[in-house]
């Protein structure tokens, strides 16, 4: 996928006048957060899986190598399959051959971002075979051709009206003025047009949320079902997965798993956690007769042992993202690339380059809460500000912008000139704002005012002349 | 330079050392030997019989319909009241389990037996294990319990044995590593019926798999 990242600051403001969008993003709030909470609440262990969880990954990471061997050798044990792939063009490459190979024309998915990641579908489409996205909300994106918004909600910038749209221009075979005002006719429509393709596919490609080195399964999580019609149906399932996400043993995959659907959509767990294993056994009445595992590196190896290491322990739940005040206000497509939120900040620099995705890391106010509500304990606002470190180093920002920082950066290590000026400041702000309450407009601060409004300082002393005579709470 | 070389030795360089020594590969290898369970709920470890009133409260709460019997002989007939209350066709495909349901006590159904076809609107399976924790059906793929069952049929009914309920995951995995039923080629978990919240975050069931999960329990083996 071409990514538009380095027009974010477009993006945000075309993204905040957009209205379907604003309505759809108010769902955030009492939906994924609200059920998180009441599911975290729940469990009263949650804590110590938290921690567990990230004792876990970190123990994977430093021994990354050692788990993906022995998870390719039980594999191919089990008359599996492993391809690896150093980069996106090398795992489309090695998916259109397996197609090739089986002579499919027709490929179901399962919901994948490495997939979004690689920018598969153009791919195939583009080599002669027809990719059908199973997941409804993926399904939806793919008839409107656009990128997912949310790591496991890709349609959650839309409405009922854009998918009834959507469905009314994909799907002549029914009458134009059927009703379809109601959720539960779009899905009954996308159930019955999915039946057959899940049918008639030759080949089924699925994601991973975990691959196991103890048993060579990897595992999805799903819950709508459309992922495993997907891979037991046709003759053929290939996992498109990259290699941060193998774990030693199905007991280190449970305290994920318990993390999870939790963190992601508050549920105590999700509809259908399936871990697959090789092909159909000799004597299974079912299932595909080849199974192939893709291992896409694409950067990822490159992070392990530097500033972004513990990025490399995120199990993709969008609690970050559902939590994060910028997403809330922008969406995910204004971030212009794959991975959007507090985990696309970090992630998008380190996997298509800093000079495309600078912006990215800027866009959060470091309030802390992705990394309170992480299960893996992810210090992503820390990471954000390795990133803005670096692009600053590489000159990355306007002119300006580098001689404010400067100055700013001289002034905080003079500590009598600092608080001599802050004080002024306080004090000038103080008395002009003292009738309103606040400036709707500021001279060289239109960056702010222009969109909100500047709160005066309430008192005429600053936070230090507080602190120095004891006006602590 | 292969792919899976290049790639293991920029995984190496990155963690700044070479391949492990085979000491520590044996070690760590071993160590798979004996998993390690991290913080298991409390939830999942109550006595037996608070874990089934657990087991089939959370299934009811994850939008499964239960059904209590007091013997296997009995299931057939649960089965057919069950549909007969849902107005549901009483064409089955059944799970061609080892221990068979005597399908005579309900003359009404019509049974057939192996995998699933798109056009079967009923399933019945026998599962591994059920999980009090969350309500989660465990189900090993094999000739005897074919996976297309779970998800082709609109409506999924398994029947459970109360000895079958129990705590928490990890007691599943060890049992069925003692079994050396660990790797079949499907191990599905299923936590109630089929759905998705991808209009409007509004929770719809039987997006693409069963609209409908019923779980019978039967207190015990025989008859």
């Amino acid at each position: 996928m071409h990514p538009t990242s380095h027009d974010f600051k477009a993006n945000a403001h075309r993204a905040m006048r957009n209205e379907a969008l604003q309505g759809a993003l108010a769902t955030l709030k009492k939906g994924f957060r609200a059920k998180r909470g009441i599911a975290v609440e729940r469990l009263p262990e949650f804590e110590a899986l938290r921690d567990a969880g990230r004792d876990m990954k970190n123990h994977v990471l430093a021994h990354l190598d050692h788990y993906l061997e022995l998870f390719e050798a039980k594999v191919l044990a089990q008359g599996g399959h492993v391809h690896w792939a150093r980069d996106a063009e090398e795992a489309r490459r090695i998916v259109l051959d397996i197609c090739r190979a089986s002579n499919a024309r027709t490929v179901t998915k399962g919901k994948s971002m490495v997939a979004e990641e690689i920018g598969l579908n153009a791919y195939l489409e583009k080599n002669g075979v027809r990719p059908v996205e199973t997941d409804l909300g993926e399904y939806i994106i793919q008839l409107r051709d656009e990128p997912p918004s949310h790591i496991i909600a890709p349609a959650i910038h839309l409405n009922r009206g854009h998918v009834a749209q959507a469905f009314v221009k994909a799907h002549p075979q029914y009458p134009a003025d059927r009703p379809l005002g109601e959720a539960r006719e779009l899905l009954d429509e996308a159930r019955e047009v999915l039946r057959e393709s899940f049918v008639t596919a030759d080949l089924g490609i699925t994601g991973a949320n975990m691959m196991i080195a103890e048993t060579g399964a990897t595992i999805i999580v799903t819950n709508e079902g459309n992922g495993d019609l997907t891979q037991t149906l046709p003759r053929v399932h290939v996992v498109l997965t990259s290699i941060e996400k193998v774990v030693p043993t199905m007991e280190d995959a449970t305290t994920v798993l318990r993390l999870l659907a939790r963190s992601a959509t508050g549920q105590e767990f999700a509809a259908y956690t399936t871990f697959s294993a090789g092909p159909r056994r000799a004597e299974d009445l079912d299932g595909p007769s080849e199974f192939h595992v893709v291992l896409l590196d694409n950067g990822r190896s490159n992070m392990l042992g530097g500033a972004f290491h513990d990025m490399l322990r995120c199990i993709r739940c969008a609690a970050c993202i559902n939590h994060c005040p910028i997403y809330g206000a922008i969406g995910g497509h204004a971030y212009g690339w794959v991975y959007p939120g507090p985990m696309g900040s970090v992630l998008t620099p380190a996997l298509i380059g800093l000079e495309e995705a600078h912006d990215l890391p800027n866009a959060s106010t470091l309030c802390g809460r992705c990394e309170a509500v992480c299960p893996m304990h992810i210090p992503l606002p820390r990471m954000l500000r390795h990133w803005r470190e670096r692009e600053f180093e590489r000159h990355l920002q306007p002119g300006r912008v580098r001689l404010a920082l400067k100055g700013w950066s001289w002034l905080v290590r003079h500590p009598t000139l600092y608080r001599l000026y802050t004080m002024a400041a306080v004090a000038t702000l103080g008395m002009l704002g003292k009738r309103r309450g606040r400036f709707t407009s500021m001279p060289l601060a239109g960056g702010w005012t222009n969109t909100r409004d500047l709160p005066a300082p309430s008192a005429r002393r600053g936070f230090m002349d507080q602190w120095a005579t004891g006006r602590r709470r | 330079m292969t792919a899976k070389r290049q790639i293991l030795d920029s995984i190496r360089g990155s963690l700044g050392r070479g391949a492990l020594p085979p000491s520590r590969r044996a070690e760590l290898e071993e160590a798979l030997n004996h998993p390690h369970a991290a913080a298991v709920p409390a939830r999942g470890t109550l006595p037996h019989p608070e874990q089934i009133a657990l087991f089939m409260a959370m299934c009811v709460e994850m939008s499964a319909s239960v059904d209590r019997v007091a013997s296997m002989a009995l299931v057939p007939a649960a089965i057919a009241s069950y549909l007969a209350s849902q107005n549901l066709p009483t064409r089955l495909v059944v799970a061609p389990a080892p221990q068979a349901l005597d399908w005579a006590a309900a003359p009404l159904l019509e049974t057939r037996f192996g995998a699933a076809l798109p056009i079967d609107p009923v399933s019945v399976t026998p599962v591994a294990a059920g999980v009090a924790e969350t309500g989660t059906l465990v189900l090993c793929s094999g000739p005897d319990s074919p996976t297309t069952l779970n998800f082709l049929p609109d409506t999924h009914i398994a029947v459970i044995e109360a000895g079958q309920v129990v705590g928490g995951y990890e007691e599943v995995w060890a049992r069925l590593r003692v079994d050396g039923r660990l790797v079949p080629r499907n191990i599905n978990m299923i936590t109630g019926p089929s759905r998705t919240g991808d209009i409007e975050q509004t929770i719809l069931l039987g997006a693409h798999g069963p609209r409908r999960l019923h779980v019978i329990l039967v207190d015990e083996h025989g008859g």
